[in-house]
C-alpha cells in the first residue's frame, strides 16, 4: 500500500487549534491529505471535524496552525517555510489557507465544500446553481457583468461553455432532463448529488464533503461511492470527507484520519484504523471492543 | 370617464417613480435584510445632484438640446449617487456587518438624517425651481368635459423607467453579476464558499439600487420642476410601502407596489380629498400587512419543523 498522503501531500495541516472561548474543539491536529487520494475523516459526534473542516474552508479562523496547500507540485517545506515568514497570502501554487477569506480559499487556493443539510439555492434552477459555481469565471469574461448588458460576444461564449459545463455535470449525476426545474422541488438524493455537481463546477483541486451519504438510501448510497470514485479517476479531484457510514469509508477511502474529543488518535490506511485498539475504544467505549470490531469490519 | 382616464395617466406616472425608489428598497433588504432608511434620502440627493448637473451644462456648456441635457444628466446623476450609496455602504453599513440586527437600521436612519441635513446646509432650505421642459402634450381626448392630456414628460417617464427596469431584469436575470446577487440572497456563506466575494457583491447592489433611484429623482426633478432638501422623505417612505405592499425582497413585486401605489394615491386625490391620500396609501399597506403579511409577491418564510 503506497502512502501517498506522505509522498505527495496536497494540504498539509500543522498544530491546527480551534477554540471556542473554553472549549478546544480541535486540539493540535497535524496531518496531510495526499493529491488524488479519497481521505475519509472519521470520529464519534463532537470529535470536531467539522470544526476542522470549517478552518481548511477559511468559514473559522484557527487560533493556532497552519494550512499549507500545494495547488499542483508539491511544496517543498522550505517554501513553506520562507511563506511563512512573509505577510504574504501565498507564494505561486502554495497558499497558506489560515490567512485567507473563504471566497478566497474557494476560488484561488480551490477548495470546494459541501455542508452536513442541504445549501442549495433552492430558489433558482437547477441549472442556474451550477452557473452560480462558475461566477468568477464568467464575471472574468464578461467584464463585471457590465459589457453582458451589451451582448458581448465573449461573455456569450463564456456563458455557453459554463452551461457546457454544467450539462456535463447533469448528465453524470443523471438530473439533466430536470435541469430547468427549482432546485428545491428535487428528491432528496438528488439534491445531494447535486451539491456535489455544484461543488465541482468551482473545479476544485480538493473537495471537502461534509456527510454525503447522510439519509441516503443503499443505493443513492452506492452512486454516491461511484460518483465519487469517478470523480477522483477522471479529474484527479482529491476529496476530504467527513462520513459516519463505515461500508462507504472502508470501500472507498485511501487514507482515514480518526479524531477524538478534538484530537487526532488515528491517521492511516482502512485497514490499519479497523485494528486500532484507540479507535474502537472512541467508537464504542473501552469494555465493548467485540462489538466494535463488528462496527468497524 | 375622462377624469378616470387623466388620472390613470398621472397614477402611473408617479407609480414609476415610486416603482424604481422601491427596486433599491426591496434589493437591498433581500441581500442584506436590513431596510435602508437613507435609501429616500439617496433618492433626493439624486435629484439636487441632476439639478446641478443641468444648470451647469445648460448654463456653462451651452448645450441647448434638451434631449441631450436630459441624457447627460440621467447618466451622470446615475453615476455619481451610484458612488455616493456606494460610499455609504462602506462607511455605514459594512463596518456594521455581524453586529446586531438593529445596528445597520439605526444607523441608516442616522444617515438619513445626515444626508436631509447636509443638503440643507449644502443648498439652503429653500425649493429650487427648474425651467419648465418637456412642456408639449398629447390630447388623447377631446370634446368632452376636459381634455385628457398626456404630457411630453409622462411618455418620458413611463418610457424610461420601462427600458431601465428591462435592463436591470436582464442584469438580474442573466448575467453572472445578477446570479451572484440571487445566489447571495439565499444564502450569503455558501456564495461564498462558491468563490462569490460577498461584499462586493453587496457594494453592487446599493451602487445598483441607488442607480435606480437617482432615475427616478431626475424623473422627479423634471415632472414636478422643483427639489427641496425634504423631498427624500414621503417619495422614500412611499417608496418603501411599494416595497411592503409587492413583497419585500421580489423585485416585479416592488415594480407593481409602486404602480399600486401611484394610482391609489392619484385617484384617492382625484375622488375624495387630496389632503388623506397619504392616509389612503398606508391604510392600503396596513390592511394588506394585516391580511397578506408577506405582501402580493412576497414568499412566506416556511419554517421546517
Amino acid at each position: 500500500m503506497t502512502r501517498r498522503w506522505l509522498d505527495a501531500p496536497l494540504l498539509t495541516i500543522e498544530h491546527l487549534t480551534m477554540r471556542f472561548g473554553g472549549l478546544t474543539a480541535v486540539n493540535d491536529v497535524s496531518f496531510t491529505v495526499g493529491r488524488g487520494d479519497i481521505t475519509a475523516l472519521i470520529g464519534p459526534n463532537g470529535a470536531g471535524k467539522t470544526t476542522l473542516f470549517n478552518c481548511i474552508t477559511g468559514f473559522y479562523k484557527p487560533a493556532q496552525g497552519r494550512l499549507a496547500l500545494a495547488r499542483k507540485g508539491g511544496a517543498l517545506a522550505r517554501d513553506v517555510e520562507a511563506l511563512t515568514q512573509s505577510a504574504r497570502r501565498h507564494a505561486g501554487d502554495l497558499y497558506l489557507l489560515e490567512r485567507m477569506p473563504d471566497f478566497e480559499i474557494a476560488r484561488d487556493a480551490r477548495i470546494a465544500r459541501t455542508f452536513q443539510n442541504i445549501r442549495l439555492f433552492s430558489g433558482m434552477t437547477v441549472l442556474e446553481n451550477l452557473i452560480v459555481a462558475q461566477h468568477n469565471t464568467l464575471m472574468r469574461a464578461s467584464g463585471l457583468s457590465l459589457l453582458g448588458l451589451i451582448g458581448w460576444p465573449r461573455f456569450r461564449a463564456a456563458e455557453e461553455q459554463a452551461i457546457d459545463k454544467a450539462r456535463f455535470w447533469l448528465d453524470k449525476i443523471g438530473l439533466l432532463d430536470r435541469a430547468d426545474d427549482p432546485a428545491g422541488a428535487l428528491p432528496y438524493g438528488a439534491q445531494r448529488h447535486l451539491e456535489i455537481a455544484r461543488a465541482m463546477c468551482t473545479e476544485p483541486v480538493l473537495l471537502c464533503l461534509d456527510e454525503p451519504a447522510a439519509g441516503l438510501n443503499p443505493r443513492e448510497s452506492a452512486e454516491l461511492n461511484d460518483l465519487l470514485l469517478s470523480i477522483r479517476a477522471e479529474l484527479g479531484t482529491s476529496i476530504l470527507l467527513i462520513e459516519h457510514d463505515m461500508s462507504v469509508v472502508m470501500k472507498i477511502s485511501d487514507h482515514v484520519i480518526v479524531l477524538d474529543y478534538g484530537k487526532l488518535i488515528a491517521d492511516g490506511t482502512p485497514e490499519e484504523i479497523r485494528n486500532d485498539p484507540r479507535v474502537i475504544a472512541a467508537y464504542l467505549g473501552v469494555e465493548d471492543t467485540e462489538e466494535a470490531v463488528q462496527v468497524l469490519a | 370617464m375622462e377624469n378616470f382616464l387623466q388620472q390613470l395617466i398621472n397614477g402611473v406616472t408617479l407609480g414609476a417613480i415610486y416603482g424604481l425608489i422601491a427596486i433599491g428598497y426591496t434589493m437591498v433588504f433581500g441581500i442584506i435584510g436590513m431596510v435602508n432608511f437613507a435609501h429616500g434620502d439617496v433618492f433626493m440627493l439624486s435629484a439636487f445632484i441632476a439639478l446641478i448637473i443641468f444648470l451647469a451644462i445648460t448654463q456653462f456648456f451651452g448645450v441647448t438640446s434638451l434631449g441631450l441635457a436630459f441624457l447627460i444628466v440621467l447618466i451622470c446623476a446615475m453615476a455619481l449617487t451610484a458612488l455616493w450609496n456606494w460610499a455609504i455602504e462602506r462607511v455605514a453599513y459594512r463596518p456594521l456587518r455581524g453586529s446586531f440586527r438593529l445596528a445597520p437600521l439605526i444607523s441608516a436612519i442616522g444617515m438619513s438624517i445626515f444626508l436631509a441635513n447636509f443638503v440643507q446646509v449644502v443648498q439652503g432650505p429653500r425649493n429650487k425651481p427648474l425651467p419648465p421642459m418637456f412642456t408639449d402634450v398629447i390630447h388623447v381626448t377631446s370634446g368632452g368635459e376636459f381634455d385628457v392630456t398626456l404630457s411630453y414628460k409622462q411618455i418620458l417617464i413611463v418610457g424610461v423607467t420601462g427600458v431601465l427596469l428591462l435592463a436591470f431584469w436582464f442584469l438580474v436575470q442573466k448575467t453572472a453579476l445578477g446570479r451572484a446577487q440571487r445566489a447571495c440572497e439565499q444564502d450569503r456563506t455558501m456564495a461564498a464558499l462558491l468563490g462569490v466575494n460577498v461584499d462586493s457583491t453587496i457594494s453592487l447592489t446599493f451602487v445598483i439600487g441607488a442607480a435606480l433611484a437617482a432615475v427616478a429623482g431626475t424623473l422627479y426633478m423634471m415632472y414636478y420642476g422643483v427639489v427641496n432638501f425634504s423631498d427624500g422623505f414621503t417619495p422614500g417612505v412611499k417608496a418603501f410601502t411599494a416595497a411592503v405592499l409587492g413583497g419585500i425582497g421580489s423585485l416585479p413585486g416592488a415594480v407593481i407596489g409602486g404602480l399600486l401605489i401611484g394610482l391609489i394615491e392619484t385617484f384617492w386625490s382625484a375622488y375624495f380629498s387630496s389632503d388623506y391620500k397619504d392616509v389612503a396609501a398606508f391604510s392600503i399597506l396596513a390592511i394588506t400587512l394585516i391580511f397578506m403579511p408577506s405582501g402580493l409577491l412576497g414568499r412566506p418564510e416556511v419554517e421546517k419543523v
